[in-house]
């Protein structure tokens, strides 16, 4: 496997980057979409998440990546006891899947040779655990998206067909990249994003150059150029780590709820699950931040990327969704308090 | 200065860069129609270290990715994958390139970006129709046209063999990546991608060149190949950008006073020079068509869509169906080892009839609605107004009914299609913002030019439907001369000629007073008639939604 490019040498992108942290801290807030500008570093992001994140333990060759061997399902026959530690899961979708591909299907290798029946299991299963990255995710097939939607509601993919009757648990981070003039996403994919974050390229040249300085530097000599972020990354690693344990530690006053439900009433957001995921990612950033009580400055970093995606859409407003959440939250809580709160 | 590259040099030089540094340039996009210039250029292409494919235009993901190779697995009784033309390192011609599909383009893209390709992407498309999917257009650093240039203009090849060698001996420093930022910067380019692909052009060139670091010449031709093309806004043109979807080219016009700014300005400097007359304006039209085609999942999805699959079902190959040979495999396979010990021969794979499955796809007609739209001086523009956010209502509506919109607007003396069918919201409303009003009423040509695009759509496989919104008072005949009564009898004869397709249609009267015309023409339409003297958006949105439901 190449080197993949540090986390930490993004120059920017701040909110795409804090959106991907949060679910590493936390991965029930479900999933990032990240929708923006040709050329801004989107997947490569999401290829340096997975070389970021803290490994995992699992037990020696379950197909399904399970932490105890209680946990590995009937059909994988794993013989071995020992756990092992592997790299996080950061599973590729490519576009073109077939729906076997996807869910898994009979083994048709061994079905052919020895006349068995088999379970050959697919991405779904390897993405147990970790993430499931889909590039381009608006131009995924319709029918591979309803796959998905069931699968991500339900942590579990079933397959019932060719005489194979197989669950196992598919619990997953998803996250889609794409490019909005491409094609729409349906609402109801939409919607299982927990976060979505607009990346554009950088306005500033300095900035600019800086990208294309760093960039240049890794493909000159990728090792080289890790190892000087190697302790950023470690660093980074480390405060997701302890994250990890404090976010459940976590307090939540009564007045961050109300500020949740008040928000989202505002808006106009369907359903509860906006307000669960701004909880939730307030939370993880709170744990992230080293904070004890979730506050306003939590809710307000995290609002635009838990709701920007949840709003009905109004054709008619010109300015993106993004802005009508800042506009409701600085009605809410006040324009300039951010350093008193 | 130097002058700029000829189009024939141009070509030359960058298959030979490519020669020397395939998977770190990434591809050539040729701009040109089939001819022997064009075969003489892809004959150089044999120089490149890598093996060279040709991508079929029938391209499935499996010939992309791999797959099951079947007379292989049959003969051997156990599956045998085949490699895909991206599952090695490879050159791939990819003819056709301006039809290639957005799903296909995409995996391509992806290909691209792990360096695993290197992409020769012809492109025979016509100016405005017709562009490069933008996941290629973006990725591909190098574009060359071959219009008007004749097989002996290109200079004789060279070997690239040992400049390749001291391709990774090119050293560069920071000030040359900077130069070419701050070059793309000011053409208004806002990828990242740009001055990357400028930098391993440049390199490649100094390498070609012989030099073991960068000079000044390198960076110049590395500016004239890669970047130019990409161009936004004209450097040092004073016109504003013309959509506000550009607004950082304002930002990042600003001269930079530093060092560095005089040597950018050189760089810039040179890349005007190269531009050909013209090419900027053929270009974004280019571009303005992409974005109204809106790709993705809207233009192109229809056309090679044959509706999701549905399970195989067991069946018999009667010729209307095709054998999913996956499916009846996997039907086969448990039966193996019983079969073979009662058919006792060595077949590999014992197949009876009852295994064969046949492929089943749920058909589904997506639905078009083509919005006619009245942009002429006599609708005032509030109206127009109205009628953009009826548009966009409908469409955002549509979304969930998984309906395409397309735009059709008549004015002056003639229509043009400002939006083909479509579900993207951005592009819509980048076209609709755009949309100028006044001048004359050529309802004719509307209708012409909406039951044109309606007639392609169908012969798409979608269900078009029809929004006519105008105040009548057609003014423009055909052939273009203001003359009301020829202009009414065009309409009625066209009218007449897009009622034989059947399509279901609405006409929405949006004068001050309903026109009698208009009733007429929607008898001839057989289409139902809404006269909404006051209507706002949300009414007629509602008004077309219940009609065209019904």
């Amino acid at each position: 496997m190449t080197q993949p490019f540090p986390f930490s040498a993004i120059v920017g992108q701040d909110e795409m980057k804090q959106a991907m942290i949060l679910t590493a801290v936390d991965p029930r807030i479900g999933g990032v979409l990240v929708f923006g500008d040709r050329g801004t570093g989107k997947s490569t992001a999401v290829r340096a998440l997975a070389a970021l994140l803290p490994k995992i333990d699992q037990i020696e060759g379950c197909p399904v990546n399970s932490a105890r061997l209680s946990d590995c399902p009937g059909w994988a026959e794993v013989k071995s006891k020992r756990r092992v530690e592997r790299p996080m899961p950061v599973i590729d979708l490519p576009l073109g899947a077939t729906e076997d591909r996807v869910t898994g299907a009979l083994d048709i290798e061994r079905a052919l040779t020895r006349g068995e029946t088999a379970f050959e299991p697919g991405l779904l299963a390897r993405a147990n655990r970790g993430y499931l990255y889909i590039d381009e995710v608006n131009l995924l097939e319709d029918h591979i998206v309803d796959l998905l939607l069931d699968v991500a509601q339900s942590g579990e993919n079933v397959v019932e067909r060719e005489g194979l009757s197989i669950r196992h648990p598919a619990r997953f981070v998803l996250v889609g990249s794409g490019n909005p003039e491409e094609g729409e996403l349906r609402p109801q994919l939409l919607d299982r994003f927990g976060l979505s974050v607009e990346v554009e390229s950088p306005r500033e040249v300095e900035q600019r150059i800086e990208v294309i300085r760093r960039r240049d530097a890794y493909e000159r000599n990728p090792a080289d150029f890790a190892k000087t972020w190697n302790a950023e990354d470690a660093r980074l690693r480390r405060r997701i780590v302890t994250a990890r344990d404090a976010v459940a530690r976590i307090e939540t006053p009564e007045q961050t709820l109300r500020d949740c439900a008040e928000l989202c009433l505002a808006l106009g957001t369907d359903g509860l699950r906006g307000e669960l995921t701004l909880l939730r990612a307030a939370r993880a950033l709170a744990a992230f931040d080293g904070a004890a009580v979730v506050e306003r400055a939590h809710l307000r970093a995290v609002a635009a990327p838990a709701l920007r995606h949840r709003l009905r859409r109004d054709p008619l407003d010109e300015a993106g969704s993004g802005a009508r959440v800042a506009r409701t939250v600085d009605g809410l809580f006040g324009a300039f308090r951010t350093a008193a709160e | 200065m130097t002058s700029p590259l000829s189009p024939a040099a141009r070509a030359a030089l960058a298959l030979e860069l490519l020669a020397i540094d395939p998977l770190g340039l990434g591809g050539v996009w040729i701009r040109a129609r089939s001819g022997p210039t064009r075969d003489a250029l892809l004959d150089r292409a044999s120089a490149l270290p890598l093996p060279l494919r040709r991508l079929p235009p029938d391209a499935g993901d499996d010939a992309l990715s791999g797959g099951t190779d079947l007379g292989a697995t049959l003969a051997a009784g156990g599956l045998v994958r085949r490699p895909g033309l991206l599952s090695t390192h490879a050159a791939l011609i990819v003819p056709m390139a301006e039809r290639v599909r957005p799903r296909c383009a995409a995996r391509l893209g992806q290909a691209l970006d792990r360096r695993a390709v290197c992409l020769l992407a012809l492109d025979e498309g016509d100016a405005a129709e017709e562009a490069l999917p933008t996941a290629l257009a973006d990725r591909l650093p190098i574009a060359v046209f071959l219009d008007g240039v004749r097989p002996a203009d290109l200079p004789p090849a060279r070997d690239a063999q040992a400049a390749r060698a001291r391709l990774a001996e090119v050293r560069h420093d920071s000030g040359a990546l900077q130069e070419l930022t701050l070059a793309s910067t000011a053409l208004g380019i806002s990828s990242l991608r740009a001055p990357l692909a400028a930098l391993a052009a440049a390199r490649a060139h100094a390498a070609h060149a012989g030099r073991d670091a960068l000079a000044a010449e390198d960076l110049r031709v590395a500016v004239e190949l890669t970047l130019v093309h990409r161009a936004e806004a004209a450097p040092q043109d004073d016109a504003p950008p013309s959509t506000a979807s550009e607004p950082e080219t304002e930002d990042d016009r600003d001269p930079h006073d530093d060092a560095s700014g005089k040597q950018s300005e050189t760089l810039t400097e040179a890349a005007r020079a190269a531009l050909p007359p013209g090419l900027l304006a053929q270009l974004s039209a280019a571009r303005a068509a992409r974005m109204a085609r809106g790709s993705g999942s809207g233009g192109t999805k229809q056309g090679g869509r044959r509706g999701r699959p549905l399970p195989a079902r067991p069946g018999r190959p009667d010729g209307s169906a095709r054998i999913d040979i996956v499916a009846t495999l996997r039907a086969a396979a448990p039966w193996q080892t019983i079969r073979r010990r009662d058919a006792q021969d060595d077949r590999a794979i014992h197949v009876r009839p009852r295994d064969i499955r046949l492929r089943r796809h749920e058909e589904h007609a997506d639905r078009l609605l083509v919005f006619v739209v009245d942009a002429s001086g006599s609708a005032a523009m509030a109206r127009l107004a109205q009628a953009k956010g009826a548009v966009e209502l409908l469409l955002s509506e549509a979304y969930s009914r998984r309906d395409h919109v397309a735009l059709v607007a008549f004015r002056g003396a003639s229509a043009e299609v400002l939006l083909s069918p479509t579900r993207s919201l951005v592009s819509t409303k980048r076209q609709l913002a755009e949309l100028p009003g006044g001048g004359g009423t050529p309802l004719a040509a509307g209708l012409q030019v909406a039951a044109t695009l309606a007639a392609q759509a169908s012969g798409r496989g979608m269900t078009p439907s029809f929004a006519l919104l105008t105040d009548g008072r057609a003014n423009i005949s055909l052939d273009g001369r203001p003359d009301r009564a020829a202009a009414s009898a065009d309409a009625q004869r066209v009218a007449a000629t897009l009622r034989r397709h059947g399509w279901p249609a609405l006409v929405i009267d949006t004068g001050r007073r309903p026109a009698p015309a208009l009733r007429t023409l929607a008898g001839t339409l057989d289409a139902h008639y809404l006269p909404l003297p006051h209507a706002d958006a949300a009414t007629m949105s509602r008004a077309l939604a219940a009609t065209l439901d019904g």
